[in-house]
């Protein structure tokens, strides 16, 4: 069957409340009642018209105040509502978080990230999601609020599954909090995708802390390889309290190839995404390596 | 579906209108303002035809509901010329042969104007980069990054 995506055909009730409050309010109300929240819509909207996912009512976030800030004076704290593009446009992210900044860059286009947000990045838990990567390697945490009260995870742990997060129907993210960086930390983020804009075949970001020449503390995750994105946990720690040198990142990068699960799909192969994988952990240690300080 | 009433401004003149919740925004720029510059194209967010500036940022008209730009600030291509004198970004356009079948040349050039606003002075790879969401299946990338470049060297001289 054609579908007609000039339309949204489907019919539901559009609340636009003012403060974080009423979104508390509504959310609460209309629990158990297929409300959802409508932050970019670029995940949500194209879900709505060509799937069979349906709505009663669409709440609309984004010009909420109190989710609508970016706070970066103890680590870097990104309110709900604000769109991609706003981030990648602050120092301090391109600086300090630079898997962060570069998976944001390599996200769609500029009229999409304008629009979308990292809490819907995260909340959509699509496998190949760019910004999960960095975030989990950053040790980023987000925070739900609902009437009955606040919970917090780490980002790794909010993701479930493919499309699935821990989020109840009544809560709401306010934030994403990053820890701030050591400093003597170093990370990175790639992305192979078929072209530019494309969605990956396989995303990954590293975050490492040096210590002279070795790496005191690592993170190694890996996106479109599973159900969710993945730390490959063996492969950190072959790297861990090691003195760094090529041949090291190599064995690293083998076992993280060997310890992905990758499938065949329209967007690539198991055998061409276990080969790329290696090849990809292996730049991607060496650059967060270099940008740490470290000497290869 | 209760209709909603919005307020808001396109390309200086402020409308008010009535609204369903499901309604897209392209679909009133184009069926109830009559500004048909803005194009439908694929519906999902890849081709970038429907770009309209919100707010002076290039945003997907396909997948932005009405009902949200209540007090926001929309341009369409219409909104561009200054009466007869157009915008620079159009006479780079015209004179760089940057359009083809024109399908795409609307929201290339508002998209190109966002872009010198947020970084004026732009090398092949960064436009390049920002204009990857905007699709010209005439494959007339050439020219248009040429325009482009052409109004940064004016903007600067």
């Amino acid at each position: 069957m054609q579908i007609n995506t000039k339309i949204l055909a489907q019919e539901f009730e559009y609340l636009a409340p003012k403060t974080l409050d009423e979104v508390l309010n509504l959310l609460g109300n209309y629990k158990g009642k297929n409300a959802r929240i409508l932050a970019g819509g670029t995940d949500l909207l194209v879900k709505l018209k060509t799937t069979d996912l349906k709505t009663n009512y669409l709440i609309n976030i984004k010009n909420i105040p109190e989710l609508n800030f970016i706070d970066t004076t103890d680590g870097l704290k990104i309110g709900a509502a604000v769109p991609l593009s706003h981030i990648e446009r602050i120092g301090k992210v391109k600086e300090k978080y630079p898997a962060l900044y570069e998976g944001i860059k390599s996200m769609a286009a500029i009229a999409v990230r304008n629009m979308g947000t990292v809490a819907g990045n995260i909340c959509n838990a699509s496998p190949a999601a760019d910004t999960i990567p960095p975030l989990i390697a950053y040790g980023a945490e987000v925070r739900l609020i609902s009437k009955r009260g606040e919970r917090r995870f780490l980002v790794e742990d909010f993701v479930a599954g493919v499309g699935k997060t821990v989020i109840e129907d009544d809560e709401l993210i306010t934030q994403v909090n990053l820890p701030e960086m050591q400093k003597n930390s170093g990370s990175a983020f790639f992305k192979k995708g078929r072209v530019k804009a494309d969605i990956a075949k396989i995303n990954l970001a590293v975050c490492l802390e040096r210590e002279d020449n070795i790496c005191k503390d690592c993170k190694i995750v890996l996106g479109s390889v599973a159900v969710k994105a993945i730390r490959v946990k063996e492969a950190e720690d072959l790297f861990k309290r090691q003195t760094v040198s090529i041949s090291l990142i190599d064995k690293i990068a083998k076992k993280a190839s060997e310890e992905i699960k990758p499938i065949d799909d329209i967007r690539s192969s198991v055998l061409y995404r276990t080969e790329i994988a290696r090849v990809m952990v292996k730049e991607t240690i060496r650059i967060a390596w270099e940008r740490s300080g470290g000497e290869l | 579906m209760k209709k909603i009433e919005i307020e808001f401004t396109i390309n200086g003149k402020k409308r008010n209108l009535s609204v369903k919740p499901n309604d897209l925004l392209i679909n009133i720029i184009r069926n109830d303002l009559f500004l048909t510059g803005s194009k439908y194209g694929c519906g999902i967010g890849e081709c970038g035809a429907c770009t309209v500036l919100l707010n002076g940022e290039p945003v997907l008209s396909c997948l932005t509901l009405a009902a949200t730009v209540d007090g926001k600030e929309i341009t369409t291509i219409e909104g561009l010329a200054k009466g007869n004198e157009l915008h620079p970004m159009q006479i780079a356009f015209l004179k760089n042969a940057a359009v083809q079948c024109g399908f795409c040349t609307p929201s290339m050039i508002l998209t190109a104007t966002a872009l010198l606003k947020e970084n004026p002075n732009p090398t092949e790879d960064e436009i390049r980069n920002y204009m990857r969401g905007n699709i010209c299946r005439c494959t007339g990338y050439i020219q248009i990054v040429k325009a482009i470049q052409s109004c940064t060297i004016e903007q600067n001289s």
